[in-house]
């Protein structure tokens, strides 16, 4: 067997090196960095504003701020309301490793609701900003599914995609798959706008469209969504379409073309 | 030519003639001509139960395209349009769509199946050689017909007889005109329509997902709103051209992050109205970056600072999206306060 320390001048080293110490890198944070911010506070049991405040002062003020006027490290969250902590929190995206990153992608969550609750109080305390939405608002009950596919069409699909798959943006940003997306955050989202989404006020779309919206997102991404074209390769669109349909397709016919003309008809075989 | 000049004698013995001329090499030709080789029987040519089977090979492909058919038929009439069925690995699929493609697609491929197989074990797979003859006619051939045009040139009077020539060219180069001409009936032309939209003064901008007249209120920093003008009726005749045109995104910058000193002269307290048809080939453009303002089209990535005047600063489109300029009315709602300045949409030929 050929000894590692032989390959190490292959041209491929390098790379190989980086993603270990990318995956080490990691991998060290994910192990720690939760363990020290969950351990904040396990006995609250009240959504209180003062947890709250302590669980910020721990886990968000050195990139938001004290008193969550921002820095150069994070937007100020003074007015982003109790929506926009649930969401970015709930869903892992905060606390962010970094403030330069492209885009924060959906993580794992440090905090459990409980806690997110708390922090949600207590930004929300420091000025008026949408509220945490209840499931009357994002539920199923009473929403009407194709006019939320229409609305998706005109207001989300430009980025979404049509079933919602996502897609890219500029500079490495991107608009997420919203299959399995918890309803709750998908309402927060279209209310708060994260990140680079513009937010889509209820001036602008109302509850009953939003919850609309939501119900056709979860009709064409659930388990028992019937595909009716047979298989879907991935929502994508034309790209994977025409990727399958040269590929396997015309590659097919190639491979067919081959094997009948590589087999002789002759009697005696040469 | 070549078997014209190759004789007999010089082939080699056993040569089948008929089956390929076989040209051995002299001093116009450096290289022979291995010919074709010798013809190899099938075992359908030599095995009478051979041919039988392959004859029954090709009528059951055939036979199986026609039953193909009928369950194609049979399908198309009896599943229910609505009809899911879950087929590994696929998953959930519409029954209907899935039988249709299915049928069809045996039918056809065992057609083309069958007749492959006839073809390669039942046809006759004699290889013939046919030479290439030589384009050119002969040489007395030519002479002939130069010799008829010319006595029929002499014959028409068409040299000596110039008022009758020069009129027929006039008659023949006028007759074209008559299709040009109905070509106008593809259509009436654009005239000013496109440096025209339904936007006009005193226009409300109408919200395009609750069809109701907007507040600058409404309109927060880092939301994004698709407004229409009043009164554009989904129902009526034009109703898609009108609102190709019209469309607009509305969305709210901080106004000291307006770069541009005429965006923020015709925004309203920072909302700006923007043109969403892509100035590069129309495309309904609204992938918008509300932290850096970018707009970006779907179709060719181009992409428009929405905070400079929509300045392109990538991609192929030509022109910055045209703005609308907007104020408030007397009841609080925002309207237009006039059409857009320049053609929305495409750049086209006399636009420059």
């Amino acid at each position: 067997m050929k000894k590692l320390s032989a390959r190490r001048r292959h041209p491929l080293a390098a790379l190989v090196v980086l993603l270990l110490a990318l995956a080490c890198t990691g991998g060290l944070y994910a192990v720690f960095a939760p363990a020290s911010k969950a351990q904040a506070d396990e006995t609250a049991q009240s959504l209180t504003i003062e947890e709250g405040k302590k669980l910020y002062a721990v886990g968000c003020a050195s990139c938001h701020g004290t008193g969550g006027q921002g820095t150069t490290d994070g937007p100020s969250l003074v007015g982003v309301g109790a929506a926009a902590v649930d969401f970015q929190v709930a869903t892992g995206r905060m606390p962010a490793a970094t403030s330069q990153a492209a885009q924060l992608p959906k993580k794992k969550a440090v905090y459990t609701q409980a806690e997110i609750d708390q922090m949600a109080a207590y930004i929300a305390s420091l000025g008026a900003g949408p509220a945490v939405p209840t499931e009357e608002q994002y539920g199923p009950e009473g929403a009407d599914i194709a006019k939320g596919g229409e609305l998706f069409r005109n207001n989300c699909a430009q980025c979404h995609n049509f079933t919602g798959k996502g897609g890219a943006l500029t500079h490495g940003k991107y608009a997420p798959d919203l299959e399995g997306v918890d309803p709750k955050h998908i309402y927060q989202a279209m209310l708060t706008g994260p990140q680079n989404m513009p937010s889509f006020p209820d001036g602008s779309l109302s509850e009953q469209n939003k919850k609309d919206i939501i119900a056709y997102v979860k009709t064409v991404n659930g388990d028992e969504t019937v595909s009716p074209g047979g298989l879907s390769l991935g929502g994508l669109g034309p790209v994977s379409e025409g990727l399958f349909a040269w590929i396997f397709g015309l590659g097919g016919m190639i491979a067919v073309a081959a094997w009948v003309a590589a087999r002789t008809a002759k009697a005696r075989k040469s | 030519m070549s078997t014209q000049e190759t004789p007999e004698e010089k082939l080699p013995a056993g040569q089948d003639t008929a089956h390929g001329a076989v040209r051995v090499a002299d001093e116009k030709n450096p290289f022979a001509d291995p010919g074709l080789p010798p013809h190899e029987p099938r075992v359908q040519d030599v095995d009478e139960r051979a041919a039988k089977r392959s004859e029954r090979t090709v009528a059951l492909l055939f036979t199986l395209s026609m039953l193909a058919t009928v369950g194609f038929i049979a399908s198309f009439v009896t599943i229910p349009v609505d009809q899911s069925v879950y087929i590994f690995p696929i998953g959930h699929i519409n029954a209907l769509n899935f039988a249709l493609g299915m049928t069809l697609g045996i039918a056809l491929f065992a057609i083309g199946a069958g007749a492959v197989h006839w073809a390669r074990t039942l046809m006759s797979d004699q290889e013939t050689a046919d030479e290439r003859h030589p384009i050119a006619a002969p040489p007395e051939v030519r002479e002939k017909v130069m010799e008829d045009f010319r006595q029929g040139a002499k014959e028409s009077v068409i040299g000596r007889r110039k008022l009758i020539r020069n009129t027929m060219f006039g008659a023949l180069a006028l007759v074209p005109l008559s299709g040009v001409v109905l070509l106008r009936d593809l259509g009436p032309l654009p005239e000013t329509k496109l440096r025209h939209t339904a936007w006009k003064k005193g226009k409300l901008l109408v919200n395009m997902n609750t069809n109701e007249p907007m507040r600058p209120s409404d309109i927060i920093v880092g939301s994004l709103t698709f407004a229409q003008p009043e009164g554009l009726d989904p129902h009526e005749h034009g109703f898609m051209n009108e609102i190709a045109k019209a469309a607009l995104m509305i969305v709210r910058i901080q106004p000291e992050n307006i770069k541009d000193k005429r965006e923020l002269e015709w925004s309203h307290e920072g909302i700006v109205a923007y043109s969403k048809i892509c100035t590069h080939v129309g495309c309904p453009i609204s992938l918008y970056e509300q932290q850096t303002h970018h707009a970006l089209c779907p179709c060719h990535q181009s992409t428009f600072d929405l905070s400079d005047g929509a300045r392109v600063i990538f991609g192929p489109a030509g022109h910055a999206l045209p703005q609308l300029r907007i104020g408030v009315n007397d009841e609080g709602y925002l309207e237009a306060l006039g059409d857009f300045e320049e053609p929305v949409g495409p750049s086209f030929w006399e636009r420059g």
